[in-house]
């Protein structure tokens, strides 16, 4: 499918393990990254699939485990870290700033390559007036890249569901991302929405060589876009491999399907 | 029909982020400036500059410093006041005990001791958020106000605690007339608006609004909320301190400590409510609205044949206009005046068609 080559292991988890109280959300999970791959996460609800992105970019931190992030083992991640190393993400339940325009919100995901101190700002005069206008520059190539030029200055939380998706995944893309981590990227949006939100992913990692993980529902998103696919149930990593290997896996069907002839000590 | 954008065309990003891309907006507010600078102080009379117009633009600027924090980084504060009494003592002192140093300074390093202050009560917002917050900058209002009274070496142990505010002169010139304060403060006002406009229309800005609106999200964007946040602190002090200095030197001369009551606080913060959250034009529409709004109503009610009104009725009426506004903007509007402003502009550029 994809002319560009996969690369070595950029990101590994080992043996994470997450619970909030009782709950065990993660249960010794391993899993690894490659560059440029298209990585798909999949599971029924409740699997463990958000925590676990939440726990790569540093919202939650795991009780057990280590990551592994461009070659430095870490017991946890720390959002701000996680950002200045090139991770960008969307969220299940989008979180936009509901205040700001859709360009602000983009410019939003350029604020740490800006330099410019609040003093130079306040006088918007010089290195801050020219920062200003290149880093618009930038986020103004995202927003004709999602197409979404007529709305650059609609305050985002009048814009419907699929329409703050898109925003969202460019306020991520606007932080030029090595690894992007997509949560449930086209929920709850129609077939045309679900189009266009798949060109875009593989624009972006084709074109870029983004490296993505994305958390999704529609299985055949998941198996046309994906490389490699992780399968999550109750916390435990019950399958691992390329799409078609996954999708055989009696394993995977029994969790998906509730095969009643699933074999034992998987309930 | 006059106000259209028909063929104005942006071609560069620098003329799309411009305070006023419109030209007609352009051309409006320079000459309100051209009004506020040239032709109020010509016609103006004492009591329209000294009642009127010079508390407008003092407390258009705490109104400023308070939507900083509270509109555009979205931390709740209460103690306005507080700061804005921070900077009047402060210049006061700066002036009193280094006679040397030229007013602007004192002035300045007013509003930065006012700063200094905002920072160490916004250290609380690390932890704490919303209305919790808010009770953490009531101890600020109440502390700092109870340190002014007790140590009477703030006051330069005047006895009653009230200081008088010195006479301002730079380069030999003094001012003395409604006049020169009058354009002291509209020249402060106008620099310090500009400041705030560019702050909160660059990073810095959508920064605050970032950690407002999401805070999770912010800081997953690489946002450092802390830092962020006690910046909005020491910005917004700042400007509420600066206010404090203008309303000492420039408006009411002597003043107590009593005076940057909690009171005052509550009144800047419907100046904001009233004026528009997360709006510059909403702070001079709001603090304008309730400074404006008594005095319209005392000439109203004494225009009225109103000798069976009794006693007090007017300040009670006052009171319960307040109380009745604050609740029908929390209701109708909240985004304020500005946003009724804003209304009226897209009514305007398509009037007088319908559509």
């Amino acid at each position: 499918m994809a002319a560009r080559a996969i690369g070595p292991v950029m990101l590994e988890l080992r043996n994470i393990a997450l619970s909030f109280g009782g709950v065990q959300a993660l249960r010794g999970i391993s899993f690894d990254v490659r560059q440029h791959e298209i990585r798909a996460i999949i599971g029924p609800n409740g699997a463990g699939k958000s925590s676990l992105l939440n726990v790569i970019n540093g919202v939650y931190v795991p009780q057990q485990g280590e990551i592994v992030f461009q070659g430095r083992v870490r017991r946890r991640m720390d959002r701000h870290e996680a950002a200045r190393q090139g991770m960008a993400r969307t969220f299940q339940n989008i979180a936009l700033f509901k205040g700001m325009s859709v360009l602000d919100n983009i410019m939003t995901g350029r604020l740490l390559k800006m330099r410019c101190n609040f003093l130079q700002q306040a006088l918007y005069w010089g290195a801050a007036q020219r920062e200003e206008i290149a880093h618009r520059a930038r986020a103004e190539e995202i927003i004709e890249f999602l197409e979404i030029e007529h709305l650059r200055k609609t305050p985002v939380g009048r814009l419907p569901y699929g329409l703050q998706k898109r925003v969202e995944l460019g306020r991520a893309l606007a932080a030029e991302p090595c690894l992007l981590l997509l949560d449930e990227p086209m929920a709850g949006m129609n077939v045309e929405e679900k189009q266009d939100m798949c060109r875009y992913i593989l624009d972006v990692n084709q074109e870029l060589g983004t490296t993505v993980v994305l958390i999704e529902h529609d299985m055949g998103v998941v198996m046309d876009l994906s490389d490699r696919v992780l399968v999550l149930d109750y916390g435990r990593k019950i399958g691992d491999g390329r799409p078609a290997e996954v999708r055989a896996d009696p394993l995977v069907v029994a969790a998906y399907l509730g095969n009643p002839s699933m074999p034992e000590g998987h309930a | 029909m006059l106000y259209r954008e028909a063929g104005q065309f942006k071609s560069s990003y620098a003329d799309d982020q411009r305070i006023f891309p419109l030209r007609q907006d352009r051309h409006a507010f320079w000459a309100l400036l051209a009004a506020a600078y040239v032709g109020v102080p010509l016609l103006a009379n004492d009591y329209w500059l000294q009642a009127i117009l010079t508390p407008v633009l003092i407390f258009s600027l705490a109104a400023l410093g308070l939507n900083i924090l509270t509109g555009y980084a979205g931390q709740l504060s209460l103690g306005s006041a507080a700061f804005m009494a921070v900077g009047a003592f402060a210049a006061y002192n700066f002036m009193l005990r280094l006679p040397w140093m030229p007013f602007p300074l004192a002035f300045v390093l007013g509003g930065v001791t006012a700063a200094l202050a905002g920072l160490l009560f916004g250290l609380p917002s690390f932890r704490i958020k919303g209305y919790y917050l808010a009770v953490a900058t009531l101890a600020a209002q109440f502390f700092i106000i109870w340190v002014l009274t007790k140590f009477p070496w703030f006051s330069n142990y005047s006895s009653s605690g009230v200081i008088t505010a010195q006479v301002l002169s730079l380069a030999g010139y003094k001012f003395l007339t409604p006049v020169s304060k009058y354009l002291l403060v509209l020249i402060c006002v106008s620099l310090f608006a500009l400041a705030a406009k560019n702050m909160t229309r660059c990073a810095i800005g959508r920064a605050w609004m970032a950690v407002r609106d999401m805070d999770v999200a912010a800081s997953v964007v690489g946002i450092r909320l802390m830092p962020v946040k006690l910046l909005a602190f020491a910005v917004s002090s700042f400007y509420c301190g600066l206010a404090g200095v203008l309303y000492a030197y420039c408006y009411i001369g002597t003043v107590e400590p009593e005076a940057f009551s909690l009171d005052l606080s509550f009144r800047i913060l419907f100046m904001v409510i009233v004026g528009g959250m997360g709006s510059i034009l909403g702070s001079f529409l709001g603090a304008a609205f309730i400074v404006l709004l008594p005095i319209g109503l005392d000439h109203i009610l004494s225009a009225l044949p109103g000798a069976w009104l009794p006693a007090g009725f007017g300040s009670n009426l006052q009171l319960m206009l307040f109380g009745g506004l604050i609740i029908f903007f929390l209701i109708v509007e909240p985004q304020g005046l500005a946003r009724l402003w804003q209304i009226a502009k897209e009514k305007l550029r398509l009037w007088p068609f319908p559509h």
